[in-house]
């Protein structure tokens, strides 16, 4: 294939790459033998260190890990998207008054740390008598958090929209309201397709933060499972169960939203090139936490 | 509400500082890491590209919390562990945030047609001239605003390394709770030293997008 | 390329997945398997729920009485004083002292809502109304005074250094920690006294939230000693004998209380003629040799320390 950086490969390099391609491989393959004999002379292997994932008891704790985890992110996630959308129409807005703020409040809770946010929850619960629990502390952080992160994805997502879009629709004399809702927006989805649903794995992920404020989380359950002396403190079987768990839930989500904008390419009918790789930029630059 | 500060100021300062420390290092280590598996991504061999895709969608997909855990309880198990937990620390942090990083050198690369690269062949120019005239000049304008993304959450992700015994700014809450302080007022003043490091970060962040968007 | 990994990553996942849903056999309840015996909870003790409960002027109670229902922080990973185990199920001397005091006033032991609360939390916890009482080797302390209010002490307890049986070095007790890796839970007395009393170097202090991260720790000789309570420390040795021993030398004396809401004196006064009670009917010395008591020390019930 060619690429930015390199030619067709001629027969030389089709030959070079076949012994690189080799080497790779080999080299691998050594680290991940090295790692397993590690384990295996340190007896991670031992049965004693994987029995308790046979327990049904053990199983329904997992279960219920899951469920809190999924539980906290599914209602965060709606509430953050409620969040940007709010937010990402006050900061679009020609009125300066809703414009300043919101856009203050968004830089800000996307400066602070999602850990000290879900802290001022949690500790602030305490002390005014809220009555909320942790549950309500990771949600309220996660909202905060990536809510912001959204009404800016929203913000640029429009912004994006090619200018003449938006002076025909004003030409043919549609109201602000209009041109975001009927020209704007249906075309700013797609491309912010992916940047949305990244941020959701991020959420997804940042739920893990729950164990640190006492949320009976996956992560929370695993730590439990892990700190087991009788059974030998069998933390890599568990935070290997746990990963595999998280990585499967969260490549599902990446994979939904790969059909979802398979689907909606192909409803467009191709109104020209693809999203502008900015798209794609975005994607990975609005990721992390 | 200013005594929380200052009669307990070297909490704080040693709390912020070790952070400061903790996002230079790894922050330096992560793009070097970064960088290395963004280059396997764009390789023209098949296996390491499939190495860096492996690397970068299992740790994405990771809390870094897990990442954390593994690295001091998991890996300890294998006697395979960094010298002390601020090693370690930085150890997490440097190998989740080359997850992200790689990407953003991926896609960076990737905003450069192929025509460039196929022009510059075609004068003549060797595989290094063509990487670093041609290529990187103009990728790195696509890489500088969404690596600075990348860093303000590093910075951010430090914190967590509070619930694994180093005590950076994220342990001040605990250790303020031992002595009785107030907790909102705690974390207000630990809000405002975050937004201190954070605030001339989104300028710089900011300031590179605009000058992108010019040229 | 890409689909393929995520198609494979996706496999790996229902694999394991499915070998995890599968499982049937609880872990057994080990009752004659001696000392060691900590893996899961047997039968707890059976309190009478007292009937007809009243204290007077007492807004805590107040509060029991409108939710129905009583919540008490524990802590779930300490064997033999508040555990959790396998099953999900709690015992241990703190669950038990928790349980007495929910009889005595009134409200059915099994129906106690547990909350783990970490070292760091629990004054906060219980001011804020997180909790009714806290439970769970919590020391008696002038400096805690000031945010809650203790009944008790129900158990005495020293600082000691559980340390790998092999290690002899610091058999001469808290001299010989200069120079060597200690470790403890975030926020809880004795790291503060390692710390107060300069007792090893500030680089080599560890903490962790709980303290089975730092037997872990400990174990895979990362840390050299697990300085806390005694009490704490003998039931990790017990459940490894074979790796872990408690040096012995106890350099401080620790009194649990219950920990209680600052102002509620009225609950106070009622939750230590609880405590009293146990004490003269033989209560307290059936839990404790039904928990603690396994590890093969005796003990009795302290003297109270009522304000």
């Amino acid at each position: 294939m060619s690429s930015v950086l390199y030619e067709t490969p001629g027969p030389r390099a089709k030959l070079r790459n076949r012994i690189s391609n080799i080497i790779v491989l080999v080299v691998l393959a050594g680290v991940i033998a090295w790692l397993i004999h590690r384990m295996y002379i340190y007896g991670q292997f031992e049965g004693r260190l994987w029995r308790q994932f046979q327990y049904s008891s053990i199983q329904r704790q997992l279960f219920d890990g899951l469920l809190n985890t999924l539980k906290a992110a599914g209602l965060a996630a709606v509430l953050a998207m409620l969040f940007g959308a709010v937010f990402a129409a006050a900061r679009i807005s020609d009125r300066k008054w809703l414009r300043t703020p919101a856009t203050l409040i968004v830089e800000l809770f996307r400066a602070i740390p999602l850990l000290i946010l879900m802290f001022y929850f949690y500790f602030g619960n305490i002390q005014f008598n809220l009555g909320l629990g942790p549950f309500w502390a990771v949600v309220f952080g996660l909202t905060l958090y990536n809510g912001s992160v959204l009404a800016e994805i929203f913000r640029a997502g429009i912004a994006a929209v090619p200018k003449g879009q938006r002076e025909a629709a004003y030409a043919m004399g549609l109201r602000k309201n209009q041109v975001v809702r009927l020209v704007l927006l249906p075309q700013a989805i797609s491309a912010m397709l992916p940047a949305i649903v990244s941020q959701l794995v991020v959420l997804l992920k940042d739920t893990a933060l729950g164990f640190i404020i006492t949320y009976g989380e996956l992560l929370y359950v695993a730590k439990q499972m892990g700190g087991r002396l009788t059974y030998g403190f069998p933390y890599i079987p568990t935070y290997i169960v746990t990963a595999v768990i998280y990585i499967g839930l969260c490549s599902l989500l990446s994979l939904l939203a790969k059909y979802l904008e398979g689907r909606s390419r192909r409803r467009r009918k191709v109104t020209g090139a693809p999203p502008p790789s900015a798209a794609e930029a975005a994607t990975s630059a609005e990721a992390p936490l | 509400m200013f005594s929380v500060l200052t009669d307990n100021w070297p909490l704080f300062r040693d709390g912020f500082w070790l952070t400061i420390r903790l996002f230079v290092v790894s922050g330096v280590l992560s793009l070097v890491l970064g960088t290395i598996l963004g280059a396997f991504r764009v390789s023209p061999v098949p296996a390491l590209r499939g190495v860096g895709t492996g690397y970068v969608n299992v740790l994405r997909n990771t809390p870094l919390t897990l990442v954390f855990a593994f690295l001091f309880f998991g890996a300890a198990k294998m006697h395979l562990s960094l010298p002390n937990p601020y090693w370690t620390a930085v150890g997490a942090l440097t190998i989740y945030t080359s997850a992200f990083i790689c990407e953003v050198v991926r896609s960076g690369v990737n905003t450069i047609s192929p025509g460039q690269s196929e022009a510059a062949r075609a004068v003549g120019m060797s595989f290094f001239q063509v990487l670093t005239i041609v290529v990187l000049p103009q990728a790195f304008r696509a890489i500088i605003p969404p690596l600075m993304s990348v860093l303000i959450a590093l910075l951010k992700n430090t914190t967590i390394a509070a619930g694994f015994s180093v005590a950076e700014a994220g342990a001040i809450p605990a250790a303020m709770s031992e002595r009785g302080e107030n907790q909102l007022l705690t974390l207000m003043w630990i809000t405002i030293g975050f937004l201190i490091l954070i605030v001339p970060l989104i300028f710089l962040q900011r300031w590179a997008e605009r000058r992108t968007a010019v040229a | 390329m890409r689909m393929r990994n995520l198609v494979a990553t996706l496999g790996v996942g229902a694999l394991a997945l499915t070998a995890v849903a599968c499982g049937k056999d609880e872990p057994a309840a080990s009752g004659g398997g001696g000392g060691n015996a900590t893996d899961s909870c047997g039968e707890l003790h059976k309190f009478t729920t007292a009937s007809g409960v009243d204290v007077a002027g007492s807004p805590t109670f107040t509060k029991i009485k409108s939710a129905g229902k009583l919540t008490v922080g524990v802590k779930a990973d300490q064997p033999n004083l508040g555990y959790k185990d396998a099953n999900g199920k709690r015992c241990g001397f703190d669950i038990e002292v928790a349980r007495m005091v929910s009889a005595g006033l009134g409200l059915d032991p099994d129906k106690i809502e547990y909350k783990e609360i970490p070292s760091a939390n629990r004054e906060t916890a219980i001011a804020g109304g997180e909790i009714n009482y806290y439970v769970g080797t919590y020391s008696i302390t002038d400096k805690r005074k000031k945010q809650v209010s203790f009944a008790g002490p129900y158990f005495i307890a020293g600082q000691d250094l559980l340390v790998r049986k092999d290690d002899t070095s610091m058999d001469a007790g808290k001299t010989a920690l200069k120079g060597k890796k200690v470790c403890s839970a975030t926020g809880s007395t004795p790291i503060q006294r390692v710390k107060d009393e300069g007792l090893t170097e500030a680089s080599n202090i560890s903490e962790f939230k709980t303290y089975s991260e730092c037997v872990s720790q400990l174990l895979d000789q990362k840390v050299d000693a697990l300085t806390t309570d005694d009490a704490i420390l003998k039931g990790y040795a017990a459940s490894a004998p074979d790796q872990l021993r408690v040096v012995g030398k106890p350099f401080s004396t620790e009194k649990y209380g219950i920990g209680l809401p600052l102002a509620d004196k009225a609950l106070r006064d009622k939750v230590n003629s609880i405590l009293e009670t146990s004490a003269s009917d033989g209560t307290w010395k059936a839990i404790y040799d039904e928990t603690l008591g396994k590890s093969g020390s005796d003990s009795t019930p302290p003297p109270l320390e009522k304000y």
